[in-house]
């Protein structure tokens, strides 16, 4: 099993690296910069550290009037909170004029664990995705989070980061360098392609090994960017492949594989199945308790890789 | 005094309008101005046959008080870093703000009546991202404080003695949001931010105490950390004096409520929530340009 670590760490510790380097970058939370590790660039730099107390609608607005005045401003809660209660904020102070927030939420999907319904946010790339103009990314370890928070610090417009709670196992080693807009293919293959995000990109290829004993050789493609999403990659495991499993933790409903789907049914119909929570909230549990309750494992993952070969 | 056609300024005062600073316009001068402005908003809305004419006729003393006097902006450099900003956060005033910018120089006169048409400059709500000296996009009410307080704070960082303004409807204050900004601002001790409530006691329901109560509005500000004043909202003297001493007001936000009627200058209009988002007809278009002759 490759070593586990929190991206939110790695998120917090990239903040405080940029702020070193540019002046411009400043961070906001809502009492949470504990949690969502803003607290490091907090101690660092105080005077570009805004805690709006429990109150994210007003963070977002006071988000985009610093990026109106040529601040870059990194704006971090749990993906609940934003764009969970803050839709219509992201929506018009935000998205229609193109500001340059970055929008970092933690805490996303069922990993959550413990805290339960409350805190699980399944929706929020359906919500994120639903707005135009914005950038939607969900990095898949710490390594992809670092390389994603540099990258989005230097290009201009609106951006959506979904981080995990959870430590999780590195996918990459220190010299991967993410490519905004690319998928990466994290293994080749001809039987079928999984697709992943986040969390379950380590899934993912976690099932490919296992399928491999059974002579399944399957493409595994981290989708980061999830908007605007890597339609030639997907054309490309479409045609090379003929059959695609999509894997992530949030709702079925709008997130990657809606997008996936969208992609295949313009260009290339082939078989598809979706790893994703199918339609309902989860409750308290452990991360793996949850995972395992919603289908959403490697098992899960090499079940719906067998079934999509079937309908090929 | 008869209405001029265009703006019966002497040409040094245009010219100095349009070059940079504008602060020098006297009460009289702006009268006339805001008999203007308020003419452009009939006609507008009447044109396109939507919009919202009490909210933009109720605050047109605010805004003319702060375009002809008060803040400093250069029309030709809209985009001047060392700008004063004025937030419209009831954005459905957008053709008061229209016809302010059109008369400042921002943008040609001749643009106003494209108002809500398809592909015109000028949206049925503010939209920073096509109409010159529009600083936000507003329309969903309650955001404007807190976009405000965001480039209050980075006129801070940045040590530029810019200030910011930002204008909000009575009504608008039933949004939470509001309340947000309010603490904050307070908290961050914003004496750079100036909010100003168009206090037309009427919101598109009905008078503000039948629809949902503000009162004690003063006190509500003051308890929320705010430097507290009011004045009459269409009285260009008492506006200029409140926004002048404003800036004396240190270590805290300042708060102008001020007390207006909901369609001010049109007989027919005043206190009348029929016309909060109601066009005129071209009759009363008519008779309305009459009344403002």
């Amino acid at each position: 099993m490759a070593q586990e670590v929190s991206l939110r760490e790695a998120y917090g510790k990239t903040l405080v690296e940029l702020g070193r380097g540019n002046p411009d970058i400043v961070v906001l939370d809502a009492d949470l910069s504990r949690s969502t590790m803003t607290r490091f660039f907090a101690s660092e730099f105080p005077e570009r550290f805004f805690d709006c107390g429990i109150a994210e609608q007003n963070m977002v607005g006071i988000a985009a009037g610093l990026a109106a005045s040529g601040k870059i401003p990194f704006a971090s809660t749990f993906a609940v909170f934003a764009p969970g209660r803050c839709f219509d904020q992201m929506r018009m102070s935000i998205a229609q004029p193109g500001l340059n927030v970055k929008l970092v939420a933690t805490h996303g999907g069922i990993s959550v664990g413990q805290d339960g319904t409350s805190h699980q946010s399944i929706e929020d790339l359906a919500l994120a995705c639903s707005l135009p103009g914005i950038t939607v990314i969900v990095p898949a370890d710490a390594v992809e989070t670092a390389q994603v928070i540099r990258a989005v610090a230097t290009s201009y417009g609106p951006f959506y980061i979904r981080l995990c709670r959870p430590k999780s196992p590195l996918v990459y080693n220190e010299g991967y360098r993410f490519n905004l807009g690319k998928a990466v293919t994290m293994r080749q293959g001809t039987s079928a392609t999984i697709i992943a995000i986040g969390i379950m990109v380590a899934a993912a290829l976690e099932a490919a090994n296992n399928l491999k004993r059974e002579g399944i050789n399957c493409r595994v493609l981290n989708m980061p960017t999830l908007k605007p999403i890597d339609e030639a990659a997907i054309i490309k495991a479409a045609n090379e492949t003929g059959a695609i499993v999509t894997a992530e933790d949030h709702l079925e409903h709008g997130g990657l594989g809606s997008a996936v789907a969208r992609v295949v049914a313009r260009h290339k119909p082939i078989p598809m199945e979706f790893i994703a929570i199918n339609d309902t909230y989860a409750k308290s549990g452990t991360p793996a308790e949850l995972l395992k309750r919603h289908g959403l494992t490697a098992k899960d993952i090499e079940q719906a890789v067998r079934s999509v070969i079937k309908r090929k | 005094m008869p209405l001029p056609e265009s703006i019966n300024l002497p040409i040094t005062s245009v010219d100095k309008l349009k070059a940079e600073v504008f602060s020098s316009l006297s009460v009289t001068e702006m009268k006339m101005i805001a008999k203007r402005l308020r003419r452009h908003i009939i006609s507008t809305i009447g044109k396109a046959g939507s919009g919202h004419p009490g909210g933009s006729l109720s605050a047109v003393e605010i805004v003319t008080a702060l375009y002809f006097r008060i803040l400093r902006h250069k029309p030709q450099d809209p985009q001047w870093s060392d700008r004063d900003r004025f937030i419209l956060s009831k954005g459905h005033a957008a053709p008061l703000l229209y016809a302010t910018l059109a008369e400042c120089g921002y943008f040609p006169v001749d643009e106003l009546p494209t108002l809500r048409q398809l592909d015109s400059r000028l949206q049925g709500h503010t939209d920073r991202t096509v109409t010159p000296g529009v600083e936000m996009s507003a329309g969903a009410l309650g955001q404007g404080l807190s976009f405000a307080i965001g480039i209050a704070l980075a006129g801070r960082l940045n040590s530029q003695n810019y200030r910011v303004y930002v204008l909000l409807g009575d009504g608008e204050c039933d949004e939470g949001q509001v309340w947000e900004g309010a603490m904050s601002a307070a908290h961050f001790k914003l004496d750079n931010l100036v909010a100003i409530v168009d206090n037309n006691r009427q919101q598109i329901d009905g008078w503000n105490r039948d629809v949902m109560n503000l009162d004690p509005f003063n006190k509500k500000w003051q308890a929320f950390g705010w430097h507290v004043t009011e004045v009459d909202g269409h009285d260009l003297t008492q506006l200029t004096q409140a926004f002048n001493r404003a800036k004396l007001i240190k270590k805290q936000p300042t708060v102008i409520i001020a007390h207006t009627i909901k369609g001010k200058g049109v007989s027919f209009m005043e206190n009348n929530p029929d016309f909060h988002g109601k066009a005129p007809t071209a009759t009363e278009v008519e008779i309305a340009l009459k009344e403002l002759k």
